[in-house]
């Protein structure tokens, strides 16, 4: 019956009646591009615009124009270079091990544990937790005076005595990553469960057959077949680590001795502390190319079929 | 200025002085014919305005609300809409608004006349400004809102930062209160009452990288008779007293007087609370500290606490720093009279007065008068001599550029990872790109 | 084959560790927002309040909102970001899934430039947008309201879901569409009554991201409201810690109440973000 039926697709295909599907597409994606487009549309170009100006006011006015001087000006400054060595920290070590901690725990929780339910429950919680929640909860645990983080340290005997977590610059850099971490990992494990478990149970059994460890499994048969979920979380968890904003705002602002400073923060504050509407879109449009080149990159890796889910 | 006999009386002899082109009203001493006159001159004004103002500092939300129920008494045919805002989220929320016209009237801060003014977010107000003000008001309080010589806001909150000690932890350590009169003498308190072993740091700071700090840095500066900007508006801070007082700074915590955490993260509400759980002696703080150090409710050291002014250096300098705020008209209000009769009401004495125990008051007679001493004698007495010698940082039209690359500096100057001199060095040279860019 | 003893144990220890570490800072949470605020700044350490006290909850379900009252004014806000999100997730839901099976099933000319298109407004940097976008949305009357907001985020989180329900459907075979279609069904409607009804776990997982996006933006809230007509959580929550004075006790209070509803949210529908991250089980 199912045989049958797939002729007639055949013949139905190659009929020449697919010509018509390009309206049917252009109408089902109609209403998206209305919602994204009017309204994103306008902004972005304007941005653009802006950043070929030295505006310095918010006020409409007539401005000088100054070619591409304000991205010369951004690749000139030693704060620009900077922030960008921040922001690049902080993507690929918050994203290394939220990876990492992430399929390790999605292996836990794709283990024959008692209670599975439960324990794949409480993983959603820190994802749940709105950023800046999670960011003034971790500014308080990493209270120098009463916070709870050295409170453990010094129970376990581990030193801890008023230590000021977010005191010096690259220990703060850290700590905000381990927010980071503690919040984000969730999400990766969520999407690597998803990828676990669409690797059939028969690959590890005909493996055991053969003759390999469980570490040996892991590496031939798990690992190449979750590229697809990873590849996914990478791009998601790099775009985002690049954008971080919300998380600096609310521990700690961009220092101390401008130690957390990153390059969407150092973006804001150009654009709105000292009203540098022109530099400001210069970098906010180096932002976007950062996150397009990268993006691009991963996007070209998925293309190879990846994506198309496991066949 | 005489206690007014009602305020309608006085919106109306300043708005026959202001020439606002409405007719001459009868302008009389009799309260109620007065009243009545000044009713309808009120009258006229018509409108809706929105005003933004900033949470839980100076003036509480609910002064404000009843300060602007009695403006709606005197003007019943304005309407006020108030929002409040962070102090954080004030500054961006001013610029943003800029475009859209959101607001009539704003509050500015000290360090913002000089960039909204030359970027015309804010209106000139010089020539609606009545010649008594300057004269009425605290000196202090006057060059608030002034940037080239123009008027771009109203003073409102006045605002310095206090010295505030433990007198329980002075009587112990034996220290003799008169002594902390000076910095030398608080190091000398800092250093008995840590060797008594009554706490392990005595003192705290805002040190955290931002404005705070920068305002705890200028009034030291001030102190050890540094300069910010010398004549010819070059950073100067890298020299003389400048760097004495960084140096003074760094010297506190590497002495381990001072908690390091002021590096940390330590705002203004951080020392506040360490100094109410006793954790600390001493600290500087704004006015708004004694209320909540001395409410037995949130505090350890209620009754325990005493309020100087800020301590002299070694030149007998000691000014206080200039932390106050305006109101201020937006450049894009469709309503500039409505929006001038809300700013100078809100601001004038008997408003001020009604709620001098969050916010002194602007005018010089207020300090004398009982029922605004009463509200807070021991601020007060403080108050009248450090609101009149008052540091202001430079109003300059990159100040908040500037204030961020010496932030930066500073902060890597008191963490040890630099010297004063060197950080004050690096800071000047940035400081000066920005302010020749 | 029965696991090792061994592994039994080791992997319910890791399960405990894993617990702890991310129910602790949870809990933090909870404890500090029921710890009277002397006690919270109190040396020595106080794991657990001597007089734990409900009183900011309280203060915040209790107290009139009429613009003074912070914690009041919380709970406004929760219920701003309650409809923002609420009424983000369904347009973005409705309207990228429509996308979504264009991307998935059709083919067209420049279908792998739009999407990328639409990835990459998704990418955008929110800081790109923000003064233009508040120019927009100032000329349109909606600034410091809620429709304001969830015309923004919409724009904003549209791409994300059509880019994962476009994933989704990809995975689902595409027999049984086909196979519809020969028996005379248009592509519309094998889209609503087969497409649709298998999708139930993608759709579920897509509109929890997108309910938890909405929820969490904090930048164009912050510069798009004021009042308590539009504040939203993450707004209230920034303004709690205040350059005056800053109780931990309700940041904590107000970060419970913040986290319930998305934890709830997740709880209900988790079996499906898993489910819904791929096409369901292997085929049979």
């Amino acid at each position: 019956m199912i045989e049958e039926k797939r002729n007639v697709l055949e013949r139905f295909k190659s009929s020449g009646r697919f010509r018509g599907e390009g309206i049917l597409a252009f109408a089902l994606i109609l209403p998206s591009l209305l919602v994204v487009g009017w309204i994103i549309l306008y902004p972005i170009l304007r941005t653009f615009w802006m950043s070929f100006f030295d505006i310095e006011s918010p006020l409409p006015g007539s401005y000088p124009f100054v070619g591409l001087h304000n991205y010369f000006a951004a690749f000139k400054s030693s704060d620009f270079r900077m922030v960008t060595e921040h922001s690049l920290y902080f993507t690929f070590v918050s994203t290394f091990f939220e990876l990492t901690l992430g399929i390790l725990i999605a292996l836990l929780l794709n283990s024959p544990l008692k209670f599975r339910g439960f324990w794949r429950s409480i993983v959603v919680i820190p994802w749940a937790l709105p950023t800046i929640v999670n960011g003034a909860l971790w500014k308080w645990i990493y209270n120098g005076n009463y916070g709870v983080l050295n409170e453990l340290l010094h129970v376990f005997h581990l030193g801890g005595q008023g230590h000021n977590w977010l005191g010096s610059p690259f220990e703060a850099l850290n700590m905000v990553i381990i927010a980071d971490i503690w919040k984000n990992t969730s999400l990766v494990v969520f999407f690597i469960l998803a990828g676990l478990q669409t690797i059939p149970s028969d690959l590890y059994e005909a493996a055991r057959v053969d003759g390999s460890t469980p570490v040996k499994s892991f590496w031939n048969i798990t690992i190449p077949l979750l590229v697809p979920s990873i590849m996914v979380v990478v791009i998601l968890r790099t775009i985002d680590a690049f954008k971080v904003f919300d998380i600096i705002y609310i521990m700690t602002k961009g220092g101390p001795a401008s130690g957390t400073q990153t390059i969407s923060f150092y973006t804001y504050q150009q654009t709105f502390s000292n009203e540098y509407f022109g530099y400001g879109s210069a970098l906010a449009y180096l932002i976007v190319i950062f996150t397009l080149v990268i993006a691009w990159f991963y996007i070209k890796l998925l293309r190879q079929g990846t994506l198309e889910g496991v066949s | 200025m005489k206690n007014e006999e009602s305020i309608t009386d006085r919106q109306v002899s300043r708005r026959a002085i202001l020439g606002a082109g409405a007719a001459a009203g009868l302008v009389t001493m009799m309260p109620t014919e007065g009243f009545a006159a000044g009713f309808s001159k009120a009258a006229n004004v018509k409108g809706t305005i929105s005003a933004l103002f900033m949470k839980q500092a100076g003036y509480s939300d609910t002064d404000v609300a009843k300060m602007t129920a009695d403006f709606k008494k005197v003007y019943p045919n304005v309407t006020v809409k108030t929002e409040f805002v962070a102090y954080e989220a004030l500054h961006d929320k001013i610029v943003t608004s800029a475009l859209a016209h959101t607001y009539d009237v704003v509050l500015i801060d000290v360090i913002w006349p000089a960039e909204f003014g030359s970027k015309k977010m804010v209106v000139d107000i010089t020539n609606r400004w009545p010649a008594s003000w300057t004269n009425d008001m605290l000196g202090g309080a006057v060059a608030t809102a002034v940037y080239n010589k123009h008027y771009y806001g109203i003073p409102w909150i006045l605002d310095t930062k206090y010295f505030f000690y433990n007198t329980e932890h002075m009587a112990k350590a034996k220290v003799d209160e008169a002594s902390l009169d000076t910095w030398d003498g608080v190091m000398k308190a800092a250093s008995a009452i840590k060797k008594a072993g009554l706490v392990k740091y005595p003192l705290a700071w805002s040190w955290t990288q931002s404005e705070s700090m920068l305002c705890d840095y200028m009034q030291l500066l001030g102190a050890f008779g540094g300069q910010f900007l010398d004549a010819s508006g070059k950073p100067a801070f890298n020299k003389g007293g400048g760097v004495q007082a960084l140096e003074f700074m760094r010297k506190s915590i590497v002495d381990g007087l001072t908690d390091p955490v002021s590096t940390a993260t330590a705002a203004e509400d951080d020392v506040r609370k360490m100094f109410s759980a006793g954790q600390i002696s001493m600290g500087l703080n704004w006015t708004y500290m004694w209320a909540m150090a001395n409410d037995p409710k949130q505090s350890k050291v209620a009754g325990k606490m005493k309020v100087l002014q800020t301590p002299a250096g070694p030149g007998g300098k000691r000014p206080g720093i200039n932390g106050s705020m305006a109101l201020s008209m937006s450049s894009g209000t469709k309503n500039p009279e409505a929006a001038w009769a809300y700013m100078s009401f809100l601001t004038s004495q008997k408003e001020q007065n009604a709620v001098a125990m969050d916010s002194l008051p602007v005018w010089k007679s207020s300090y004398t008068d009982p029922v605004v001493v009463k509200t807070s004698p021991a601020v007060v007495a403080q108050a009248k001599k450090e609101l009149n010698d008052m540091i202001l940082r430079p109003q300059v039209t990159k100040y908040n550029a500037m204030s961020l690359v010496i932030q930066a500096e500073v902060s890597k100057a008191l963490i040890g990872q630099k010297t004063p001199q060197k950080a004050l060095d690096d800071a000047a040279t940035k400081a000066a790109a920005v302010l020749n860019a | 084959m029965k696991p090792a003893r061994a592994y039994t144990i080791f992997i319910h220890v890791a399960a405990v560790l894993m617990g702890v570490v991310i129910l602790g800072p949870f809990l933090w949470l909870f404890i500090s927002s029921i710890s009277p605020a002397k006690e919270l700044i109190s040396v020595p350490f106080h794991w657990f309040p001597s007089h734990p006290t409900i009183s900011r909850f309280k203060d915040i379900f209790l107290q009139s909102a009429n613009g003074e009252n912070v914690s009041a004014n919380f709970r406004v806000s929760m219920v701003n970001s309650f409809i923002v999100a609420t009424g983000t997730t369904f347009i973005s839901i409705l309207v990228g899934s429509l996308g979504a099976y264009a991307f998935a099933r059709l083919k067209f000319r420049f279908r792998r430039t739009m999407l990328f298109g639409f990835l990459s407004v998704y990418m955008l940097p929110p800081i790109v947008l923000v003064i233009p976008l508040y120019l927009i949305i100032a000329n349109m009357g909606l600034l410091d309201t809620k429709l304001g907001l969830i015309i923004t985020y919409c724009s904003l989180i549209t791409p994300f879901t059509l880019w994962t329900m476009s994933n989704y459907f990809r995975t689902l075979p595409a027999d049984l569409e086909e196979a519809a279609r020969v028996d005379g069904c248009t592509r519309l409607g094998a889209f609503f009554r087969i497409v649709i009804p298998l999708s139930k776990p993608g759709l579920f997982a897509s509109a929890l991201f997108a309910f938890l996006l909405a929820w969490d933006e904090f930048l164009f809230a912050l510069i798009f409201t004021s009042t308590t007509n539009s504040k939203t959580i993450p707004v209230a929550i920034a303004e709690f810690a205040g350059k005056y004075s800053s109780d931990y006790g309700l940041v904590c209070a107000g970060g419970v109440l913040a986290a319930l509803p998305p934890v709830i949210l997740a709880l209900i529908f988790q079996k499906n973000i898993v489910g819904g991250l791929t096409a369901g089980s292997v085929k049979g």
